[in-house]
Parts: structure tokens; sequence; C-alpha cells
């Protein structure tokens, strides 16, 4: 055995680091010439092929963030409920009550293209890990999924794998999937987007962090054999994707949802018994045993020693190469107190999961790999886990300054016809033939299911519930980055206001194209910034998140996509309030002003089979008066529904208030009938009680327009300035309903 | 008086039941598949879930499970058994209930609410439903097509073994059905989930009568 800082040993039927060199087979894993320099520098030695992986792995974008991490650390991210920010496993607020909220989203993007099941499912495995290992009890998860148009056959194929992924994973392990969005665009149709959120509930005694302290404590590996599946995943998933990669197919993991689920209790119950001993949890996501183990160490400025003889293997003959680098999932690693290890073990044998030491924590600042007898990497973690950060140049995109400055102008001669096409659009027609598939409803604490605004989960024994969305309409952000990223924060936000809650905090998802295009680099920026504009505004800072670049399919990016997940904090459920209309009579209110917003709109995308021109305007002043006078309107007990509006606009957001209880609905808009579609954002339709009304009034003067009100029959009556239109409700429900199931059928 | 959940590797809603029963003020408490004895409970339930990952036919594993032979047992004895969902499987699969669930008809898992009817309210689940009284009680499976043999459903219906029946058939169950129990009325299986619907915040009470129906049935037998 050679020692420490001297030349490590290398695997049979490996490349030499002379080969390595030569053959330049870093190249293929992502890594750069700089990079590769780079490292032969700082290690005064050529790395061997094992370290060679262990540095794309831990260099690759999807793990390091070298190339978004510059635009990343600008996020707003401090307030007084923030009891962990960005960095961990998954963010943690505080909820009061000694209780906290643990939440982070998650992307599958490119997994789920090639293989949309398993990469589906095993995103829901992922993020859930993420959220178990803080210690804290996942309560819910939301999906944010972006697919291409339904006329395509393979967008087809690939929407009814992630579904069945989703449910298969998510139904199986027992975490409600309580919301999210679905929306298509043929952006999408190469690059679809499946960004997963996962919500869970601690108590603030029992927070763990993914730290690897304390000379001689053990590493702990617990959970599933490692096996070949999703070997350098990461890397992967840091590259654009060319059509004749078929073989990439590979690279894909496998889920098992009970395994995760007996990982999941097992690891809770060890955290509630033993939380003396454990120093540390972290799952093994992107870049698998490799990235849990050094960024553990590094955190705690630490070195570590693993033996890889004793690493759980489900197939024969594993290289250490393959074992760092391997994705399997449902595996987690513990640093616990040393010689305290065997009470850990126990409780896991006790669930029949294999829980192994593979190898303990070090002073000595290096990641030390032993295999037969050798020692196969001697590399400095705080170099292996500081990737060199890449300063990328950004443009306006061209686009931008050929975008015409006046509004789309609709076609609306059929008011009807125009109506019911709208209904019928994929974006906003009714998805529930999709999300009926998950089990919205299991842990029995589900008080707003999908289709609503928001999704509510009470917090059981108390009278709090978190609401909970996902957001962004991308159409907007391709129109204009900074003002579309700020315009989903705030639709995230009056989703949460609309059920009664108190937006608290932000997880995002950043999908964008390729970094190393300086229209996407700048698209990534402007995105940020707007976020935080309008995170700082609300009080809701960014927590957590993921970052999923190069969605590019033959050098077509998708539109720039930042999915805000955000929750909101209620503090009595029984004010829970709901879109639905709920009474015949009661008033209908408009809350916000409408103006000329067609520019990126459902209608513009209807009639034009495109998206183009300036973005409108967002005003963060009229924002923030609408969300706070729907809330305060709430609380008061004032209102009976409460929706906002958004895709499709006002005839939208009235239509499905009416359809949830099945009630018509008679207003005089006094407006042009085209302003029925325009997109102004910062709108909500009320409905009030007729005894209540004054009251309303009184505290929304110069905010609300009365519309009409709620009735009891089939019928759906709507006047204008310029036109006048009946509807039958249950026509309009019809379309609405039918219009995506009719479309998935080949 | 007092009831055990069990929890096999995989149940997910065995709290859920265990907290609805908690509601309803009975004495009950979680009871793993390792165990096998059951000696000291009057009512078993078998929750929802996944046993063992139910990657073969669901409760296909869950029946060899030691505390399997505990509730051939129990209900031999006469005590109430009832299992929802997975529960309800795993009773076909060991043969304490007649018949099988199978895929649903358009294969997929479904979770929705849907109307169920009462169409025997003379038994320990359901006395105190009105006979024929409809009720939403959600469902979340996706294998719940219950299928048996033309005898066995004969028999069933003479018997009026029939306790729950589908409104609107969502899984493609002959004749509708539900839920149904044993002959002798202690051993009862329904898809939909009653331990769903049991507070108002969740937004469904229907399943309430389920449990004081149970209720009152332990309360005759203790």
């Amino acid at each position: 055995m050679k020692g420490i800082n001297s030349m490590t040993t290398i695997a049979e039927n490996e490349l030499t680091p002379e080969q390595v060199r030569d053959s330049k087979i870093y190249t293929q894993w992502g890594l750069t010439e700089v990079e590769y320099e780079l490292i032969v520098k700082t290690l005064k030695r050529l790395p061997n092929f094992t370290e060679t992986g262990i540095f794309s792995g831990m260099w690759s974008e999807h793990v390091s963030y070298k190339k978004s991490k510059p635009i990343l650390k600008k996020f707003w991210s401090t307030n007084e409920r923030v009891l962990q920010g960005p960095g961990e496993g998954a963010g943690i607020l505080d909820i009061g009550d000694g209780q906290a909220v643990v939440f982070k989203a998650e992307s599958h993007n490119h997994p789920s293209f090639v293989e949309p099941y398993e990469g589906a499912a095993t995103g829901v495995g992922g993020i859930l890990r993420d959220i178990f290992s803080m210690g804290a009890q996942p309560i819910a998860v939301l999906d944010s999924l972006r697919f291409g148009e339904l006329d395509d056959p393979h967008t087809r194929h690939i929407v009814d794998g992630v579904i069945a992924g989703i449910a298969g994973y998510g139904n199986a392990i027992g975490i409600p999937t309580v919301g999210g969005e679905i929306s298509f665009d043929s952006v999408y149709s190469g690059n679809p987007l499946v960004n997963v959120m996962a919500v869970g509930l601690i108590d603030q005694a029992a927070m763990q962090v993914g730290q690897a302290r304390g000379v001689g404590n053990s590493i702990i590996y617990v959970g599933a054999k490692t096996g070949r599946d999703g070997i350098n995943g990461a890397s992967f998933a840091s590259a654009e994707f060319s059509t004749d990669h078929e073989s990439d197919r590979s690279a894909v993991q496998v889920g098992d949802p009970f395994l995760e689920k007996l990982v999941m209790d097992a690891t809770l119950k060890a955290v509630r018994e033993h939380s003396d001993i454990i120093v540390g949890i972290q799952d093994m996501g992107a870049a698998g045993l490799l990235s849990s183990s050094s960024e553990m160490a590094a955190k705690a400025g630490m070195g570590i020693t693993l033996n890889l003889n004793l690493v759980p293997q489900r197939e024969l003959h594993m290289t250490p190469y393959e074992l760092m680098l391997s994705e399997s999932q449902e595996r987690m690693l513990l640093v616990v107190k040393r010689d305290e290890e065997q009470a850990i073990i126990d409780l896991f044998k006790e669930a029949d999961l294999d829980a192994v030491v593979i190898g303990e924590v070090t002073d000595n600042g290096r990641y030390i790999l032993e295999f037969d007898k050798g020692i196969v990497a001697d590399l400095p973690i705080d170099f292996l886990t500081h990737a060199p950060k890449q300063d990328l140049p950004m443009t306006k995109p061209e686009r931008m300054s050929t975008f015409n400055d006046t509004q789309y102008e609709p076609d609306i001669a059929d008011l009807k016809a125009t109506i019911l096409a709208i209904m019928s659009q994929q974006t906003i027609a009714s998805k529930a033939s999709l999300f009926r598939h998950f089990d919205s409803m299991v842990r029995a604490d589900t008080v707003i299911k999908p289709g609503g605004d928001a999704s509510l989960v009470r917090v059981r024994g108390t009278k709090k519930a978190l609401a909970m969305t996902t957001d962004v309409n991308a159409r907007y952000l391709y129109l204009n980055p900074f003002v579309g990223a700020k315009m989903a924060v705030a639709e995230a936000a009056r989703n949460i206001v609309s059920t009664g809650a108190l937006p608290i905090g932000i997880t995002d998802g950043l999908n964008f194209g390729s970094p190393d295009n300086p229209e996407v680099y700048y698209e990534l920026d402007q995105s940020v910034a707007g976020i935080n504009v309008v995170a700082q505004q609300l009080n809701t800072p960014v927590i957590s998140g993921n970052v999923s670049l190069y969605n590019e399919t033959d050098g077509q990016a998708i539109y720039p996509t930042p999915m805000i997940g955000m929750v909101g904090l209620l503090d009595d459920v029984n004010q829970a309030m709901t879109i639905g209309f709920k009474n015949p009579g009661d008033i209908i209110y408009l809350i916000g002003k409408t103006e000329d917003s067609f520019n990126g709109s459902e209608i513009q995308k209807m009639q034009t089979g495109k998206i183009d021109g300036q973005l409108f305007d967002f005003d963060d002043e009229a924002e923030l008066v609408a969300q706070k006078l729907v809330r305060s309107a709430i609380h008061k007990e004032l209102i009976n529904s409460a929706h906002d509006l958004s895709e499709g606009g006002l005839i939208v957001g009235l239509l499905e208030s009416s359809f949830q209880n099945t009630l018509g609905f008679d207003i005089d808009t006094q407006q042009d009938a085209k302003y029925l579609f325009s997109e102004t954002p910062s709108r909500f339709v009320v409905s009030v009680s007729p005894e209540l009304s004054d009251e309303f009034e009184s505290i929304a003067s110069g905010y609300a327009t009365k519309l009409g009100h709620v009735t009891h029959s089939d019928e759906i009556s709507i006047k204008t300035s310029t036109q006048n239109v009946h509807l039958s409700l249950v026509e309009t429900v019809k379309v609405y309903q039918e219009s995506i199931s009719c479309q998935l059928k080949d | 008086m007092k009831a055990a959940v069990i929890s096999f590797p995989g149940s997910n809603c065995d709290f859920d039941m265990l907290y609805a029963l908690k509601d309803f003020g009975i004495d009950v408490q979680i009871v793993f598949a390792k165990e096998n004895n059951l000696d000291e409970f009057d009512a078993i339930f078998l929750p929802g879930g996944f046993s063992y990952g139910d990657y073969l036919r669901t409760g296909a594993i869950a029946r060899f499970s030691p505390i399997m032979s505990a509730v051939t047992k129990a209900a031999n004895e006469g005590k109430l058994i009832v299992g929802v969902c997975n529960g309800f499987q795993i009773l076909t699969e060991a043969g304490l209930l007649p018949g099988q669930l199978l895929v649903n008809k358009n294969p997929g898992f479904i979770c929705e609410e849907v109307p169920l009817k009462v169409v025997n309210n003379n038994t320990n689940f359901s006395n105190a439903y009105s006979l024929n009284e409809t009720i939403m009680i959600p469902i979340a499976h996706g294998e719940g097509n219950y299928f048996a043999d033309d005898e066995v459903l004969t028999e069933l219906e003479n018997n009026h073994q029939v306790v729950f029946r589908y409104g609107n058939n969502p899984n493609g169950s002959l004749n509708d059905i539900a839920g149904i129990m044993n002959e002798k009325g202690n051993v009862f299986g329904m898809m939909p989930h009653p331990e769903r619907a049991v507070e108002k915040v969740t937004g469904n009470i229907d399943g309430q009568n389920f449990f004081k129906s149970i209720l009152s049935g332990i309360l005759n037998q203790a």
C-alpha cells in the first residue's frame, strides 16, 4: 500500500493516469482542459482514473453550481423566520410554537426526458430525502411540470410516464401530492421540466444538518445497496442534449418507494430517539456517495476516509469510480459519534435496512478512498468541493430589442366561441384528469386539494395550516425576464393569499438553457434580480432551491422558467378560503385594475400561435395593496371565495370559481369585451354575501369593482360595453374538463 | 376494549386510521406485522398502503407476515376485523374474505371522492347509516376492481354480505362492490377510505358513521 500524498493505486482494467491525460476522457465527463490542468497543477501529479471521475462529478454544474453561483449568491435569504437558508438539504422557517417548516424544490428534467417514469419517480424520491435528512417529516409534495404540446405523440408518451412515475413513487411512500401546475408549450418538447417541491414539518429542537464534525466519528451508510444505475448522472444533467445520444438511458436511476419509506421512517426514528449521538445526516443525491461525503466534511472543515470495500453493493466487481459516482436511490449517509454506532445500526437493522460503518471523520482535510487495501484517491477536500468559479458574459437577448411596444389586439368577433376556445386551451383546461392519479389525501391533513389557487395542509394538533403553491408563467419571462420573474413571485403569493395564508418563504427551481450562451446567462441574472425585488417586498426570503441548466436540445433553449415554490402560514385553519362561489346571490367583485395586457397572454398565443411584443407592466404597489386587501377581508370573514387571476384573465377566473360548486353568474364588466382576456397582474375575483357588501366596500373602496352576482341557474350571463354573451354552465364545464383527456388519447 | 392498527412495512394509512379511531375515543395502538399475538385486542384494523411495496400482487406478501396468523385467529374468535384499501386486499389474499381485487378497469391509480350506497345497514360496520343512503368517501387505489366467480357473487348477494356499492363504478368492480363482509359478519373489507372523511376541516365527515357503527359493534361485544 502506498502512503498518503504519494501516487495512488489504480484498479484493474482502468486507464492509467497517463492514459487519462492522453485520451482526454475527462472532456467526455464534462471537465474542461483548463480545469484538468488546474487539477494537475494543484495535485502536483496526474490524477488517476477514479480521481478524475471524482472531479468531473464534483465540478459538474449540477453539483458545484460553478456557473450559476455568482448569480445565486445574490438571492435574498434572511429574515426573522429563517432558521436555515440555502446550503443544506433544505431551508427551514420558524412557524411558531417551537415548530418549523422545511421545504425545497428539485428538478429531474433530463432523466424525465430519457426515461419519463423513473426520471419523475426518482425526482420525488430525491426531494423527499432532502427533507427528511434535515430531520423533518415530509407532509406534502407539489409538482411543477412543463411539457411540449399534446399534438406530439412523443410528448404524450412523456406526459403519461411522468404522471405515472410521480404517482408510482409518491402514492406508495404515502406523502400526498397536494398541488403544483402543469402546462404545455412547444419549447419544452425536447426538454420537459419536472420540478418537484417537498414540504416537511419539524420540531425546532430536532433540526439536523449535513455536517461531518468530530475527529474519529463514524460515517454510516444507510439504505439501498449501490448499483451501477445513474453513474455520473450529475455530469449527464450538466450537458445539453442531442437527439443522437440515445445511449444516455443508462444514466437514469431506478426508484424503490417501498425502500425509501423504510429509510425515511427509520431515519426519523433515529432523529427522535438518538439526536444526542447523530452528528450529521445527508442524503445521497447528485454524485451520490462522493458528493454527500465530501460536502459533509467540507462544511465542517474536516477530512474523511472511506473504505469502499465496505459499501453495500448489489452488483459484482464494481470499481471505485462506479461506487463513488453511482446515483442509486434510497441511500443516506449519517455521521455518528464514535463508539455509539451500534444503537443506530440496530435501529436500521430492525427495519431490515443495511447500516454499515464505511469510514471516519479525520482532521487532515483530505478526501481519502481506500479500496482493495490500496488508496485510490487522495485529494484536498477544500479544493475538491470548490470548483473554480466561472464568470460568464451576459448580453440582453437580441429578441428583446425587436419587440413591438404596442399590445396585441385580440380578435373577439365571436365572443362565445372565443371563451369556449380559451377554456379548452392546454394551459387553461382542467388538469384534474392528470392530478387524479396522485394521492392528494393520504395522511388525512389535506384541507385544500389540487384545483384551487394554492393547496392547504393543516398542522395536526394545532389550528395552523400551511399553504403551498408552485407557479411561473415563462411566456412573460421570455418577453422580459426581470419583470416576468417579479410577476411569478407575485402570482405565487396571490395563490397563497387566496387561501387566507400569509406568504412566508420561497424555494426556486431555476430552469434555463445553456449558461454558456450570454443571452441565457442574462436571463438567469435578470430572473434572480426580479425574484429578489418582490421577495423582499413580500418578506418571503428564498431559503432553498435548485438550478437546472442546459435545458436545450439541438440548440433550442426553453423559455427562462424560474419556478417559484411558495409556502404560506394560516394561523386559523377554520378561516381557510377557497376559490369556488358558495351561494346564489353573493356579490362578485373584481379587485385590481384591468389594462391592455395582452403581449404574452393566452389569447395572443391562441390566436397567433406565438408570444410576441413588449411585456405589459407590473405595478409593485398595486400588487401589495391587492394582497393585503384580500387577506384582511378573509380574516374579517367578509368574503366567501377568493381566486387570483392569471392566464386567460378575468373570464377564466370567473368560470373556475363558477365550476367548483356548479353555480352560474350574471355580470356586467362595463368595459370592452376584450378585457375579459387581459392578463393584468395583481387582480382577484371575490364573492361577498349581500349583507356584508357595505362593510366589504368600505375596506375595498377604490380597489374593487362590483361585477354582478352568483346565480343558481345553469346560465352564465356576461355583459360588456361592446358585446353580451350567454353560456351554458354545463356545456362550458364539459369543454374545460374534457379537453386534456381528449387530447391525451391517441 | 382495545383496538389494534396493524402496520405492515409499506403501510401508509396506519396513522390516519389510528387518529380516526382515537377521535372516536377508542383505545387503539399500532401493532407491527412482525408481532404474532393479538389476544389483548377486541378489534383489528388493517390500513391502506403498499405492504412490502406490493410490487407483486397487492397483499400477496403481506398475507405471509407473522401477524396474519394472529389476525386469522382473532377472526375465528369472532373479533371485528376491518381492512381498508390495502387492508381489504390483504384480507382477500389471506382468504378471510372472498374474491380478489384486480387492476382497475382503466389501469391507473385514482384518488377521488366517490358516491357510495349503503346497501346493508344491519352490520357492525354500517348500522349508523340509513339503508340506501348515499355517502361520499374518497378512494385512492390502482387495484380496486372487485372480482369473484358467479357462485361466490351469488352467495354474497343472497347472504347480504355486500355492505357498500359504488354509485358510479370507478374501477370495474363486479356488482359495483365497494365493501363486503364475511358470512359471520365480523370480518369486513372496503376499498374506499372512511378514515379520510371524519373531520370537517378536511372537508368531508361522511365517514364518521362508519366509525360510530364499529364503536357500537365493539361495545355490543364487550
